[in-house]
C-alpha cells in the first residue's frame, strides 16, 4: 500500500496531523491500536495552566514565551512562541471544521469545572460546557446540579461543597425514568454512554426537561453531567430550549461524551478528506535504509507493508504503549528510537501521587523539527509528535492536548514544506 | 498456593484498564439492556469466573462475537475470545434445539434443499409456512430465507469447469464456503472469470466442510472440530502438497479458518494461517504489488456503489483492499459507509427471541444507505447481504460480482 505520509496512532495528535496534511491534498493513513485517549477528554484542551516551577499562566503565548528560557527541551520552545500561537489558532479553527465547537484563545486561559468541581485552567472549551473567566467566580449565585439516578461517575455532593465556597448556593435533583431503571438492570454499566442512549430519544428529554424546571425553580441556572447527545448532536440544544433556564455541562469520568464524539468527528473529518483510518491494528517492524524509513509492517496487513515518502509517530505515552518502561529504560517499541529518560529509576518517580514526577517528561528524542534519532543519528523521515515527546509534563503544566495539536500541525508543515523544496 | 494458576488466563484479560471503551462500541450493548456489554461479560466476567464456574451468567449469549469490542480495545484484550471461549467453557454443553442444529448445520441443509431449490423456495417465502417455523422452531416469521440455488457450486464445477481450470499456467485454490455452494453459485464463477482473466486457474480443495462459524455461536463445538479439521488437512494439502494459495469470497468464513480455530477451537493454524486470504485481497497484491492488469468495459453505465464493512472484515482490517478493487473499476463510484454492525450476525437475527435486536442494531446503517444515493451496496459477507436487501430497498453485491460483471 502506497500513500505520501503514514501516521502510527489515531488519537488527538495523528488525527490533525493527518487532517491537515489531507487539507493540503495529501494521501495520507493512519494506524491505530484501538480507540484513543481522546474518549476520556473533558470537553475542554489545554495549552499551558502552569510554568515547570508552579507559577500559573494567565496568558498561555507569554507562558510559552517563558518556557524558551525556563524549559527549552520543551516542545513548545522548540517549535518557538510565535509559531506556537499561529499553530494554536489554526488548531482552534481545525477543531471547528471538524465539527467541535470550541472557543478559546490563546491570549488568555479561562477555567474549566472538572467533575469534582474544581476550577482548572484551559485554552478551548467545547460550547455547553461551564466555564468561567476566573477560578473564584461562577455565573451564577445558586444551582440546581441534577443528576441521573444510580448514575456512576457524577458527584453532585462534591461539586456543591466546591460552590458553596465561592457564595453560591446548590440544590440537587435526580431524574429517572423506565428506560433509565431498564439500563440498570446491569448497575456496574451505569456509564455515560449508555445513559446518553436513553436522552437520544425525545420523550425521555421531555422528561428530563420537565423534571429540571420543576427542580430547579427557584434557581438561576443549572448543572447537567455530559450524559446528552451521543447519537443525535442536537440533543443539548433542545432540551436548553425546553428548559428555559441557563444549562451547563460538566464533564463527567470516563467514557466521555464529549471525548467520544470528539473522536468521530476527527475520524469522520479525516476519512471525508480522503484519509485512510486503520482502527485495531499494531505495527511490528519497520524497514529502515540510511536513516529513512521505507515501510512498516503490520499485525493485520502482514506481508503487504505500508509504503511513503514520510512517517509520523504519534502512538502517545505510556497508556497507549506508544513509550515502554522496563527496569532500567525507557523504550520507543516500533523503530527502537532513541529515548530522553534519567537512567537511575528511583528518579523516576516521588512518593506523593500529585507531584511533578520526572517519568512524566520521559519520551522519545527528537530534533528541532521533531525528527526522530536512532543511535544518535536523525531519521529523515520520520517525525514525532504528541504525548510520546519527550520534555513536558502534561499534567502539572497542563499542556497535554496543546502540544499534542500544535506538535500535528508544526510536523504537517515541515512535511508539506520537505515536499516543496 | 500458586495464585497465579488462578489468575491468569489466555487472552490478555489483565491488560484491560476498565475504560469502558469496549462497551461504547458494542451494538448489541446499545439496543438490548439485558447484555451488561463486553468489558463485564468479557474480562470482569472472566476475573469471577476463573473464581468459580458459577458466576457464569447467561446473558453471554447475547453477544454477537462481532469483535467489534477488540477493534475499539486500546490496550489489546482479546475481549470477543475471551466472551466466546466462556461461552464454550463453561456455558450449556448440549445443544439439542432443532432450530440451532437447522440453522447451523449449512451443509446438511442446504445438500437437502438445493435439488428441490425451486420448492424450497417457494415454501420458505410462503406466509404459513413462516408462521409455522417461528410457532414450531422459533424462527422469526419477519426474516426472509436467502433463496437456494438449484444445484450447487461444486457440482457445477467439476461438470462444467475443472479441465478448462487445469489447463491455467497459475493456480490457486478456493474456499468457496456454503453460500456459494449453496445459494450462489455465481459469485463462485465471477471469481473464476476474474481469476482467469489473470492467467490463474482455481482449483477446489479435496474436501470442504462449512467453516463452522454457525456452529460455534449455537454452541455445537465438537461437530465445529471436527468440520475444522476437515478444512484444516485440505488446506494443509493444497498449501503443502499442491503449493496453492487458498482464497476465499466470504469475509466470515476467512476470518474463522485464520482466527477462530485457533483462539476458540485450540486448531493451531499458524503454518498455514498466512496462505489462508480474501480473494480481494490477493487480487489487490497481483495487481497493485505485483503489476496484473485486468481490462474493463468502456461502455458500462455509471454506477454508484456505497460499501459496507463486515464486522470480521473490520476486525481482520482488510475493507481497503475491497474498497480499492472498487475503485479501480471505471465508472464506478464508491462511498464507505460507516462501519457499523447490520445486526443479523450470522444465524442470530433468524431467531426469534433476536429479531427485533437485529433490526435495532442495524437501523442506523439502514438509515445511511437509504440517504446514500447509492444505486447498490457492495459487502464481502453475505450475511450481511441478506440483512441490507431485506431491510433497505437496495440490491447489495459482492464486490467481486461488480467487477466481474464489467471485464471486458
Amino acid at each position: 500500500m502506497k500513500f505520501d505520509t503514514v501516521i502510527i496512532g489515531g488519537g488527538l495528535a495523528g488525527l490533525s496531523c493527518g487532517i491537515r496534511l489531507a487539507e493540503a491534498g495529501r494521501r495520507c493513513a493512519i494506524v491505530s491500536q484501538g480507540q484513543s485517549a481522546i474518549h476520556f477528554s473533558s470537553g475542554s484542551f489545554d495549552l499551558l495552566g502552569q510554568l515547570p516551577d508552579g507559577t500559573p499562566v494567565e496568558d498561555p503565548a507569554e507562558g510559552i514565551a517563558a518556557l524558551e528560557k525556563c524549559a527549552p527541551e520543551h516542545p513548545y520552545a522548540r517549535i518557538g512562541a510565535q509559531a506556537c500561537e499561529r499553530y494554536a489558532e489554526a488548531a482552534r479553527k481545525l477543531l471547528c471544521e471538524a465539527g467541535i465547537p470550541v472557543s478559546g484563545s490563546p491570549r488568555r486561559n479561562h477555567y474549566r469545572i472538572t467533575p469534582l468541581g474544581m476550577a482548572k485552567p484551559t485554552w478551548l472549551t467545547i460550547d455547553g460546557y461551564l466555564t468561567t473567566p476566573s477560578p473564584e467566580v461562577l455565573p451564577f449565585r445558586s444551582v440546581c446540579i441534577v443528576n441521573v439516578e444510580g448514575f456512576l461517575d457524577f458527584y453532585p455532593e462534591f461539586i456543591a461543597e466546591a460552590f458553596r465556597r465561592h457564595g453560591v448556593s446548590c440544590r440537587f435533583a435526580s431524574v429517572n425514568s423506565p428506560d433509565l431503571e431498564n439500563i440498570r438492570r446491569n448497575p456496574s454499566e451505569m456509564r455515560s454512554a449508555n445513559i446518553a442512549r436513553v436522552f437520544d430519544h425525545e420523550q425521555n428529554l421531555d422528561r428530563l426537561a420537565a423534571r429540571i424546571r420543576e427542580a430547579a425553580r427557584e434557581c438561576e441556572a443549572v448543572i447537567l453531567p455530559a450524559i446528552i447527545g451521543i447519537n443525535r448532536s442536537d440533543a443539548f440544544e433542545v432540551l436548553k430550549a425546553k428548559v428555559d433556564l441557563p444549562l451547563y455541562l460538566l464533564p463527567t469520568l470516563p467514557p466521555s461524551i464529549p471525548g467520544i464524539k470528539a473522536q468521530q468527528a476527527l475520524q469522520h473529518r479525516f476519512r471525508a478528506l480522503g484519509g485512510e483510518y486503520f482502527l485495531g491494528d499494531s505495527v511490528l517492524s519497520a524497514e529502515v535504509e540510511k536513516n529513512r524509513v521505507k515501510s512498516i509492517r503490520t499485525v493485520n496487513h502482514g506481508d503487504i507493508p505500508f509504503e511513503a515518502e514520510a512517517f509520523v509517530l504519534a502512538s502517545g505515552s505510556f497508556f497507549s504503549r506508544g513509550l515502554i518502561a522496563t527496569p532500567d529504560r525507557i523504550v520507543e517499541p516500533v523503530f527502537g528510537a532513541d529515548t530522553d529518560f534519567v537512567p537511575n529509576r528511583t528518579e523516576w518517580y516521588t512518593e506523593h501521587f500529585f507531584d511533578r514526577h520526572n517519568y512524566e517528561a520521559f519520551g522519545i528524542r527528537t530534533d528541532r523539527s521533531l525528527k526522530l534519532l536512532k543511535e544518535g543519528s536523525v531519521m529523515e523521515n520520520l517525525y514525532g509528535i504528541g504525548a510520546g515527546l519527550s520534555g513536558f509534563h502534561p499534567v502539572q503544566e497542563g499542556c497535554g492536548a496543546g502540544v499534542s495539536l500544535i506538535s500535528a500541525l508544526f510536523v504537517a508543515d515541515r512535511i508539506l514544506n520537505s515536499l516543496k523544496s | 498456593m500458586n495464585i497465579q494458576q488462578n489468575t491468569v488466563s489466555e487472552n490478555n484479560f489483565e491488560q484491560c484498564i476498565k475504560c469502558t471503551i469496549c462497551t461504547v462500541y458494542c451494538p448489541v450493548a446499545a439496543v438490548n439492556p439485558d447484555y451488561p456489554g463486553p468489558k463485564q461479560a468479557g474480562p470482569d466476567g472472566e476475573r469471577l469466573r476463573l473464581k468459580k464456574p458459577d458466576f457464569y451468567d447467561s446473558a453471554l449469549k447475547y453477544c454477537l462475537n462481532c469483535k467489534r469490542c477488540e477493534v475499539a480495545c486500546p490496550s489489546n484484550v482479546r475481549i470477543g475470545d475471551i466472551i466466546q471461549a466462556a461461552r464454550i467453557k463453561y456455558g450449556p454443553q448440549r445443544n439439542t434445539s432443532l432450530r440451532n442444529f437447522v440453522l447451523s448445520n449449512t451443509d446438511l441443509v442446504g445438500s437437502l434443499a438445493t435439488p428441490l431449490a425451486p420448492i424450497v423456495n417457494t415454501a420458505v417465502a410462503l406466509k404459513p409456512v413462516r408462521m409455522v417455523m417461528d410457532k414450531v422452531m422459533a424462527i422469526d416469521h419477519r426474516r426472509i430465507f436467502p433463496k437456494y440455488a438449484h444445484g450447487t457450486f461444486t457440482t457445477w464445477y467439476r461438470k462444467h469447469a475443472a479441465a478448462q481450470q487445469a489447463a491455467y499456467p497459475k493456480q490457486v485454490a478456493y474456499f468457496h464456503g456454503c453460500y456459494v455452494n449453496y445459494n450462489n453459485p455465481q459469485l463462485g464463477k465471477d471469481l473464476l472469470r476474474i481469476m482467469n482473466a489473470l492467467g490463474y486457474g482455481v482449483q477446489l480443495l479435496d474436501k470442504e466442510k462449512c467453516c463452522g462459524v454457525a456452529l460455534i455461536s449455537n454452541g455445537l463445538y465438537k461437530q465445529a472440530k471436527r468440520q475444522a479439521e476437515v478444512n484444516m488437512a485440505s488446506i494443509r494439502t493444497a498449501v503443502n502438497g499442491r503449493r496453492l494459495d487458498v482464497i476465499t469470497t466470504s469475509s466470515t468464513c476467512t476470518f474463522t479458518l485464520r482466527d477462530e480455530y485457533p483462539h476458540l477451537l485450540q486448531l493451531e493454524n499458524e503454518d498455514v494461517r498466512d496462505r489462508i486470504e480474501l480473494a480481494t485481497r490477493y487480487l489487490y497484491r497481483l495487481i497493485r504489488e505485483n503489476g496484473a492488469k485486468l481490462k474493463f468495459r468502456e461502455d458500462a453505465a455509471p454506477l454508484r456503489v456505497a460499501y459496507h464493512t463486515p464486522c470480521h472484515m473490520e476486525k481482520m482490517g482488510w475493507e481497503y483492499y475491497s474498497i480499492e478493487l472498487l475503485r479501480m473499476i471505471p465508472g464506478v463510484e464508491v462511498t464507505v459507509l460507516d462501519s457499523q454492525c447490520c445486526g443479523i450476525a450470522g444465524t442470530y437475527g433468524f431467531k426469534k427471541e433476536n429479531y427485533a435486536t437485529s433490526q435495532a442494531i442495524g437501523e442506523p446503517l439502514f438509515r445511511q444507505i437509504e440517504a446514500s444515493g447509492a444505486d447498490l451496496v457492495a459487502t464481502d459477507c453475505e450475511t450481511c447481504k441478506w440483512q441490507i436487501e431485506m431491510s433497505t430497498s437496495k440490491p447489495c453485491e459482492h464486490p467481486l460480482h461488480i467487477l466481474a460483471s464489467r471485464l471486458a
